[in-house]
């Protein structure tokens, strides 16, 4: 043991030079920096999206007026008559979209429901892998199920259901976005504080009366979120779509028949050779410019929700 | 506030004599708007151990972490006053200072044992790296001296390589001690070193801070009375973020000055 | 009849049916629970029907042959190894991006950022990206990759466009991973005198590490998966070479022409099946289905199984 006076301090060994000091501060420095680039770069992106978005939708409605765009009731860029009404994209994704949710929303307010307030622990963690599973299955593989296995098999007994159609691919997206809703509303379930249910339940209120007086009133705005979201995934899914659901575009009345989806139709087109700067061209963007305007809604808006059950607990 | 001027002062002045390590003056500490610390005036005698007791929440805590600067991690803290260092003459918690500087120059043991998640040899050669020391030799003399110096060695000499989590919670917190070693530091903070402990494992820590006295000056937080009387050579008192006695130990448990101080050592209260 | 009365009456009424209230709740419990039980079995089910019809289709189509052959107008003569090699190099090049990235960023957010406008913006802005439709990745390849940029469709713009796509899966584990380390290991750190680089890339990092790799292992499978993006960027087309190798035998060994080769991937190669009427090309389909679907969820499971540990670790 060496003892250390005042008198040596300054020779101590391990004392930090002025030199290593100022190395390490400019080392700091530096990758604070492009750490902060690195995070901006998301911002990049985004701004990336909407440039590309808007400056090819520009031309675009250059060409077309945006009145004929909202209202025309045909979608034909590559016929020689041109029409330019994406209402009928529109018409055919929220048909998907919303027998998507018919299917997951009482499944997932069920599922999660259970999964928070019902099961027991042991069985939550074997549950959750599984609904993780679901999540990680290519959209192809999702796509090739719905018309190879669920349409054939559905035709058995419903008839009148075409090869191609919105309700086959519809329910598929349903499950798909599922593990998603659950996910998402159960962890605003599981906010809620156990103090609430403590209360529910010296009133004598059952689990039940439990989960839906207390804890779904409780997790609201997460749960909420978790259909938006649900709803905003729907709205994007191309593959199954694409493969499944046709590719004519009309207005869609009758979910038993096929109708192109704006995600079906941006697919469709990329697959032929357009050139660059044809009309035809510009669609997908004018295409993709009203999907990403529809989903940003709806993910600032779960944002904005999510964010204000966390404020509360 | 005037009682405990007149307090420490009166201490002050029988130990003038000795060298101070550090002097805390004036110091005032605010987390946002509240007022942690008021005015807190403190000598720090070098190489001998000052116990900082009190109740629960009287800023004892508070002010050891002002020592190396701690409170800077989070936002919206505030200091007012100084912590002089010497023989530096460095205003710990002066405009302008940069707090890693303060951290190179003091050490610092946790309530809870918080070995780094690596080997009990990184853990140790840990303040080595940071201060841009490689040389092998070098960091593994120093990493054996260090452990000698905690009481450890004879523990763990044939198992350096292997995880610090493997150890018992008393060897871990020797481990964190000996990792504030390594770098040789002149000032080691141990906030309630020993809060977490068995008794076995509590003693051996007293005797090291013992033994530590030799070559470092020590300020330790206990909310065990005993222990500031077993191993500290003046004690502190502090109640509701003042500063109300310091002195030296035996005088301080014998014939304390303020009321308080008389309430709280024969358990009235805290 | 007096107010009293009437209560005395109610409470008696009440009194006497406290039994079958009981009775009546438990009821509609178990009546929930079976629901509960009911839609998970049916998920359950729906999965095993997806991963059967795979296997049923597609198992005896995989041989030797199917994985070493190029694409064919011959169903029975077609094989994947274009596809399996162009997803590997493609995946390549997004882990080699979207890993280092999505870290550096997570991290700033986590451990660097303070509360301003600029931290709400990137914050609102990230997960905004992870709910943005792959298909708008693809759009943004294509008029900024492809189309101003002239970088044509290559292994290198696929494996960018997914580099970004996967980058808020990455950022978001990374922030999970770095938030769950104690605030004593920072404290220790700080404590010990090092700078926030010091303590981010010598303590925080490397406890943060299985989880971050959980991550980044969701994000590869999500990648391997994804069609649409790479569809937008043009990169449907008939490949029945391999990109230039990355090894050679001559100095300096290594070589990057492959970055900027045409190619294709195994989700590609399998809708370009699926879209074709014949049979036989619904096999191979099934077939390159079964293998995707065998990579992902092990990916996945790998990925759950480290959490799994992860969580048992900190308990």
């Amino acid at each position: 043991m060496v003892s250390q006076s005042h008198a040596t301090a300054a020779a101590d060994p391990f004392e930090v030079s002025e030199a290593f000091l100022k190395r390490r501060r400019l080392v700091d420095l530096t990758m604070r920096c492009i750490l902060f680039l690195a995070a901006s770069l998301s911002i990049l992106v985004t701004a990336g999206i909407v440039y590309v978005l808007v400056s090819e939708a520009a031309h675009f409605f250059a060409q077309v007026s945006i009145v004929d765009f909202l209202t025309d009731t045909q979608w034909t860029p590559v016929f020689q008559e041109k029409h330019f009404g994406i209402m009928t994209l529109v018409s055919g994704t929220l048909m998907t979209s919303a027998i998507a949710l018919i299917v997951a929303v009482p499944a997932g307010t069920i599922l999660s429901i259970y999964l928070s307030e019902f099961a027991q622990p042991q069985v939550r963690e074997a549950i959750k892998p599984i609904l993780e599973l679901i999540s990680g299955v290519p959209t192809v593989a999702f796509g090739y199920f719905a018309l190879l296995f669920v349409t054939p098999l559905f035709q058995t007994f419903i008839p009148g259901l075409s090869g191609f159609n919105l309700l086959v691919p519809g329910i598929v997206i349903g499950i798909m976005i599922l593990p998603f809703i659950v996910s998402v509303s159960e962890d605003a379930m599981r906010a809620v504080p156990n103090s609430l249910r403590e209360g529910a339940y010296a009133l004598g209120f059952t689990r039940l009366q439990t989960s839906v007086r207390v804890v779904i009133p409780g997790a609201f705005s997460g749960i909420t979120a978790a259909y938006i979201l649900g709803m905003s995934r729907a709205v994007g899914e191309t593959m199954v779509v694409a493969i499944a659901a046709g590719q004519q575009a009309k207005i869609a009345v009758n979910p038993l028949e096929g109708a192109a989806t704006i995600t079906a139709y941006i697919v469709q087109i990329s697959l032929g050779d357009l050139p660059h700067g044809s009309i035809a061209y510009l669609t997908i963007f004018a295409a993709g410019l009203t999907l990403f305007v529809i989903t940003f809604l709806f993910n600032i808006l779960a944002f904005w929700l999510r964010r204000k059950y966390r404020e509360v607990y | 506030m005037h009682g405990s001027v007149d307090g420490v002062a009166q201490a002050d002045l029988a130990h003038n004599a000795a060298q101070l390590r550090a002097e805390v003056k004036k110091l005032s500490f605010y987390y946002g708007t509240s007022q942690a610390l008021k005015s807190v005036d403190l000598p720090i005698v070098d190489r001998q151990v000052t116990a900082l007791i009190g109740a629960s929440g009287c800023g004892k805590s508070t002010l050891l972490r002002c020592f190396n600067r701690m409170h800077d991690l989070y936002v919206g803290n505030r200091y007012e006053g100084s912590i002089t260092l010497y023989p530096e003459n460095l205003d710990i918690v002066g405009p302008g200072v940069d707090p890693m500087l303060v951290r190179l120059r003091i050490g610092m043991v946790f309530q809870k044992p918080n070995p780094f998640p690596k080997s009990i040899f990184d853990n140790v050669a840990s303040g080595l790296y940071i201060r841009g020391v490689k040389t092998r030799a070098i960091v593994e003399q120093r990493v054996e001296q260090s452990l000698r110096q905690a009481a450890l060695w004879e523990e763990v000499k044939d198992r350096l390589h292997q995880s610090a989590y493997g150890l018992s919670g008393g060897q871990q917190q020797r481990l964190c001690i000996a990792r504030a070693l390594a770098p040789n530091p002149g000032l080691i903070l141990f906030d309630e070193p020993t809060s977490a402990l068995d008794p076995i494992a509590t003693a051996k820590i007293e005797e090291l801070v013992d033994q530590l006295r030799l070559n470092y000056t020590i300020v330790i937080v206990t909310h065990n009375m005993q222990q500031a009387g077993r191993i500290s050579n003046f004690t502190a008192f502090m109640h509701l973020g003042q500063m109300l006695e310091y002195a030296p130990t035996k005088q301080f448990f014998t014939a304390p000055e303020h009321p308080k101080t008389q309430e709280y050592i024969t358990g009235r209260f805290g | 009849m007096t107010e009293q009365a009437i209560v005395t009456q109610e409470a008696q009424a009440r009194a006497l049916s406290d039994d079958e209230i009981v009775r009546k709740a438990h009821r509609s419990e178990t009546r929930f629970a079976l629901i509960g039980l009911t839609v998970l079995i049916v998920t359950m089910i729906v999965l095993m029907a997806l991963i059967v019809d795979f296997a049923i289709d597609g198992m005896a189509r995989i041989d030797r042959d199917f994985l070493t052959s190029f694409p064919s107008r011959r169903p029975g003569e077609a094989g994947i190894l274009s596809a399996w090699v162009g997803t590997a190099l493609v995946i390549l090049v997004t882990a080699a991006m979207a890993v280092p990235l999505g870290v550096a960023a997570g991290l700033y957010l986590e451990e660097y950022a303070r509360t301003n406008w600029i931290t709400d913006l990137i914050e609102i802005n990230v997960s905004n990206l992870a709910g943005v439709p792959s298909i708008i990745y693809g759009l943004l390849a294509l008029g900024l990759f492809v189309q101003t940029f002239q970088l044509g469709q290559t292994i290198f713009v696929a494996g960018l466009t997914l580099a970004l796509l996967i980058l808020p899966i990455i950022i978001v584990a990374t922030r999970e991973a770095v938030r769950s380390i104690p605030l004593e290991i920072r404290e220790a750190a700080y404590g010990l005198g090092a700078d926030k680089w010091q303590t981010v890339s010598g303590y925080i990092l490397p406890a943060a590490r299985p989880g971050i790799l959980t991550g980044a292992i969701v994000g590869m499978s999500r990648a391997i998966g994804e069609t649409a993006p790479i569809i937008t960027i043009g990169a449907l087309t008939f490949i029945a070479f391999l990109p230039p190798s990355p090894i050679q035998s001559t100095f300096p060994y290594v070589n990057a022409d492959w970055l900027n080769s045409p190619f294709t991937v195994l989700p590609i190669q399998m809708f370009n099946w699926i879209s074709r009427p014949q049979a036989g090309f619904h096999v191979n389909a099934a077939a390159t289905g079964l293998i995707l679907l065998a990579m992902t969820l092990l990916m996945n499971g790998l990925a759950i199984w480290l959490r799994y540990k992860i969580r048992k670790g900190i308990r």
